[in-house]
């Protein structure tokens, strides 16, 4: 086997790897630096895993050259390949900005082991991204979590210890559901490949065991998801979090979990299963939609604006949620071109977010007061942003609230459309806020604010920019979703 | 007669569950609630290493010539499954100290209590420029 041939297992080894280089490196300038290494390198092998697929189809790779269903097998369709890109392409910008700010809001003994939770947590979202084994999933699932805890608590304010706490219990319960699901999975059909639980789970699909195993894993997914009820631990926890910390989970944990439970819907279980045996569709739409409006309604009251996105992030959750549960091709290629384009604008919100907090040391709408004039660059990428989370065409945000509505028609649904809607004039409220702040309000004269630095700025402007890019060039991100989504309900079929 | 001994295990698997998620719902105590997570976790280590034993199966590869063997998968996937709850353990107790530190408090209500107030000072104070960072 060739060096090319190890892509799919490297892409997680190597920032796996790099963890606990930083802790032994035990400088902040030198953890840094192989962290974003790290994060470029696996970056350039996700770009080489899409051409390889592209090209040649699904990558099967054998762990350690057993075969599957015995050894362990990691998997690289088209949906993962594009999910692994997003996600190193999100972590290389994020390090990139990184540096300052980690260096204002760590304290410097820590900055090193900071870096190191980073990379586990990265580590364990392209894990479950990659692999095909059910168990391997809940395995990276609770390596990435647990540095999540750990990255969370690493906050300046006290809160952050209460959030990371209060995830903590949720995420675990979270993660256990998942495993019990896997064990009823395990009982029935004696295998943890997932293609291999797709081929036998039909035969047993009609038993009590399978269907407790479907809910628990379900329930578990939705946990780690922020889904409507079970969203309690996600506002606080990216809220108080470091700023780093929530534009990388923010961009890509919930979306890895989105993707988890597209695969545990259409690629482990059938979606004849989920709809018609159990009644996945009404209860998603519900939860999706009540969770749209709802999130976007506390939103709209939010004082920190930190807080604001983060409210905004459960209610764009209610959208993918929401395609899938429409339970067509269209819904599902919504699902998916939301998935990418979340990750993208809620990047460059967060970043922007964190560039603020590095000059004025708060995220508070009261000091947003005429930053438009102090900090226009990162102001007119947050209302770029904005644009893009309410869906105002050409940006990417359109692109997938248009194809949304479009699935809900298709299936003759009007009020859905409708509520759509009305989520994105809730959206148009709470971004104003910050707009009328930030550009009609008296900028403090008391406070000397300055720009915040290049290295915030660049990656912040590659995102915003790919926020218009994407909504201009559709071809490329919608040609990919509509493929994926034919390709996973075809397996369903 | 119901076969008792057949489901026996599953029983006590639901009750530690429930018994586990109960503490972990209705207990203010940060320290209880991580016990009852880990009675929790527990069952579910109980429920694993119950699916793969068949009763009078032997031991696999050790003992010669048996033709009944346990399934010795399930056991070896709950070993991972113990190393994360313990980490989990570690890393809950790390936050509890770190949230006694700060609130000099592990009771969920008055560190809720605590959080308000904090809210309430961010909503309220005027701006401060150079908030000392630690």
């Amino acid at each position: 086997m060739s060096f090319m041939d190890h892509l799919p297992i490297l892409v997680v080894i190597i920032p796996l790897l790099t963890a606990p280089l930083c802790v032994l490196l035990n400088r902040p300038i030198l953890a840094w630096f192989v962290s974003i290494l790290s994060a470029l390198i696996s970056f350039f092998i996700a770009i080489q895993l899409v051409f390889q697929v592209n090209e040649l189809g699904t990558i099967s790779y054998w762990l350690g050259g057993w075969e599957p269903p015995w050894g362990i097998e990691y998997r690289i369709d088209l949906l993962a390949a594009y999910v692994l890109l997003i996600v190193t392409a999100i972590a290389s910008l994020v390090m990139l900005f990184a540096k300052k700010s980690v260096e204002k809001e760590i304290p410097e003994n820590r900055i090193a082991y900071f870096y190191a939770a980073f990379m586990l947590a990265f580590a364990g979202l392209l894990g479950i991204v990659a692999t095909g084994d059910a168990f391997n999933v809940f395995v990276f699932l609770e390596i990435s979590s647990l540095s999540s805890y750990a990255l969370i608590s690493m906050g300046k304010d006290r809160r952050a210890l209460n959030a990371s706490f209060t995830y903590l219990i949720m995420g675990t319960i979270g993660a256990t559901f998942i495993l019990i699901g896997i064990g009823s999975l395990y009982m029935m059909t004696g295998t943890l490949n997932m293609a291999d639980l797709a081929a036998r789970l039909p035969e047993v699909a009609d038993t009590r065991t399978v269907r407790a195993g479907f809910a628990f894993l379900t329930v578990g997914v939705g946990l780690k998801l922020a889904l409507f009820p079970l969203h309690l631990w996600l506002p606080n926890a990216y809220a108080y979090a470091p700023s780093v910390v929530t534009a990388f989970l923010a961009a890509t944990a919930t979306k890895v979990a989105v993707y988890l439970l597209i695969r545990i819907i259409l690629g482990v279980f059938t979606l004849d299963f989920s709809l018609q045996l159990m009644p996945l569709d009404t209860l998603l739409v519900t939860l999706g939609l009540i969770g749209i409006i709802s999130a976007s309604l506390v939103a709209v009251y939010q004082g920190d604006i930190k807080r604001m996105f983060a409210y905004s992030s459960v209610a764009q959750i209610g959208y993918m949620v929401l395609g899938i549960g429409l339970a067509t091709t269209t819904g599902l290629t919504a699902s998916i071109l939301h998935l990418f384009n979340h990750a993208l604008m809620k990047g460059a919100l967060f970043i922007a977010l964190g560039a603020i907090a590095f000059r004025i040391g708060s995220t508070s709408i009261k000091d947003f007061s005429g930053l438009g004039k102090r900090m226009p660059w990162t102001m007119a990428a947050i209302v770029a942003g904005g644009l893009s989370l309410i869906g105002i065409p050409p940006t990417v945000g359109f692109i997938s609230k248009w194809y949304l509505v479009l699935a809900a028609l298709e299936l003759e649904l009007w009020p859905i459309a409708l509520l759509i809607l009305v989520g994105s004039i809730l959206a148009v409220i709470y971004i104003w806020r910050l707009v009328e702040a930030a550009y009609f309000g008296k900028p403090n004269p008391y406070q000397y604010v300055q720009e915040a630095p290049l290295s915030m700025l660049l990656p912040l402007w590659i995102l915003v920019i790919a926020n218009f890019y994407f909504g201009i060039q559709t071809d490329f991100s919608i040609g990919l979703a509509s493929s994926a989504a034919s390709e996973l309900s075809g397996v369903g079929r | 007669m119901i076969e008792l001994p057949g489901i026996y295990n599953y029983l006590v698997v639901v009750f530690l569950m429930m018994a586990g998620f109960y503490v972990v719902i209705a207990q203010g105590n940060l320290i209880k609630k991580l016990v009852g997570l880990s009675l929790f976790q527990t069952s579910v280590f109980i429920f694993y290493i119950s699916m793969g034993k068949i009763s009078g199966g032997e031991a696999p590869i050790f003992v010669e010539g048996a033709s009944l063997y346990s399934n010795p998968l399930p056991h070896v996937l709950i070993l991972t499954a113990i190393v994360v709850g313990v980490a989990t353990t570690a890393v809950g107790l790390a936050i509890v100290v770190r949230i006694h530190e700060a609130y000099g408090s592990v009771e969920e209500d008055e560190i809720n209590a605590k959080d308000l107030v904090d809210d309430a000072i961010t909503e309220e104070a005027p701006s401060v420029n150079s908030r000392e960072s630690q």
